[in-house]
């Protein structure tokens, strides 16, 4: 998107004189703010290089805070050489204050070779999903502690395979995602064929459900999915089965819950509650997986 | 032939699924079919019988690889 903006951006300074600013305005973008920049670029002339403040190499800071970042590393085209930490030193005075953020800088600046997923850097995306001082979270909404005495140590999602560095194999948590079928079905059409609506109470069913990025946080501290990832659906799957069944236009509610009635599926929650303690989006996914044991018992 | 391990029966079953699977391609590629599983096998070949983390992983890969090339569109390889 940001890409997007910025060639529309240029696209509108190039033609400044012929276009009104009404006109020159970039895609998605209302504040009048942006008119202004955009036709104002054309008019500023370009600043010679040696002008700039940027044309001396960055000085080092008066006090820098260097923090060491260690760094779980493993490269799949060398399988037989065991993982290892790696350690990054940073000045934090430079760096922005998430952890993504340090972790992009290295990747920048000191180590290309870094591997990690990353996308939206807003937690929106559940990208950047890793084990950071301990505690399974997204990179990009954890604060690098301020502490430098300590070093802040960066593993990928505990129980995971690697495929490489901090990226993990979530293909059987999303082979698991699919299996509870987690699309609306439903047979009958409205009584005016329009869409399927709602009350406002029951899509307040839905809050705290929907939010959910399947990120994979939750799952993957779970001790009983640890030991029984092959059968036990996690956390984030049955919060996301819950949330089918909660929805008031689904109508294979029964299936679903027939779905999950073995000993496995759901009943291996032994409400250890690590996955709301998680949850990087501050959900309650124990609540949920609560709420399907009610329902089971309640039929 | 000494007896061997569940890790080696692994290694050795999965090398006969992808010959297996090689009898589904057209018999005109197939050479290359197998001369591709072979050299992937072959890569690894000096590896320790002992590196056990190093072994699975690589079973997985190949089981990830052989599912990607067993689909019916693939008919030729480089």
């Amino acid at each position: 998107m940001s890409a997007l903006r910025s060639t529309s951006r240029l696209f509108a300074a190039s033609k400044p004189l012929f276009r009104p600013a009404v006109f020159a305005r970039t895609y998605a973008t209302v504040d009048p703010v942006a008119q202004v920049s955009a036709t104002g670029h054309a008019t500023t002339s370009v600043t010679p290089e040696s002008k700039t403040s940027t044309v001396q190499e960055p000085t080092p800071s008066e006090q820098p805070r260097i923090k060491k970042f260690q760094v779980y590393r493993w490269n799949p085209d060398t399988p037989s050489e065991k993982p290892q930490m790696q350690t990054y030193e940073l000045d934090l005075n430079k760096t922005g204050p998430m952890m993504l953020d340090a972790l992009i800088r290295i990747k920048n600046e000191i180590d290309p070779t870094l591997t990690f997923r990353r996308s939206c850097r807003e937690g929106i995306c559940g990208s950047c999903a890793m084990n950071i001082d301990g505690v399974n979270t997204l990179a990009c909404l954890c604060r690098i502690p301020t502490d430098t005495a300590k070093d802040s140590r960066i593993y990928p999602l505990p129980h995971t395979y690697v495929v490489k560095d901090l990226v993990p194999d979530l293909t059987y948590f999303y082979k698991q995602y699919k299996s509870i079928k987690p699309y609306l079905q439903r047979d009958t059409p409205t009584e005016d064929g329009l869409e399927y609506r709602q009350s406002p109470e029951e899509r307040k069913k839905l809050d705290g459900l929907y939010e959910c990025i399947l990120c994979a946080c939750c799952s993957t501290s779970c001790p009983s999915y640890w030991w029984n990832s092959e059968e036990y659906l996690g956390p984030a799957i049955l919060m996301q089965s819950y949330r089918w069944m909660a929805d008031s236009r689904d109508e294979k509610t029964a299936e679903r819950k027939a779905a999950l009635d073995n000993s496995m599926s759901v009943y291996r929650c032994h409400t250890i509650l690590n996955c709301s303690r998680t949850c990087p989006k501050g959900l309650n996914p124990a609540r949920a997986i609560a709420e399907i044991k009610k329902m089971m018992a309640a039929h | 032939m000494a007896r061997l391990s569940g890790l080696q029966r692994e290694v050795l079953s999965l090398y006969r699924r992808c010959l297996r699977e090689i009898r589904k391609k057209p018999i005109e590629t197939r050479q290359k079919f197998k001369i591709y599983a072979r050299t992937e096998f072959q890569r690894h070949v000096e590896m320790s019988k002992k590196d056990f983390n190093a072994i699975e992983y690589l079973l997985r890969k190949g089981h990830r690889q052989l599912e990607t090339y067993s689909s019916p569109e693939i008919r030729n390889i480089r």
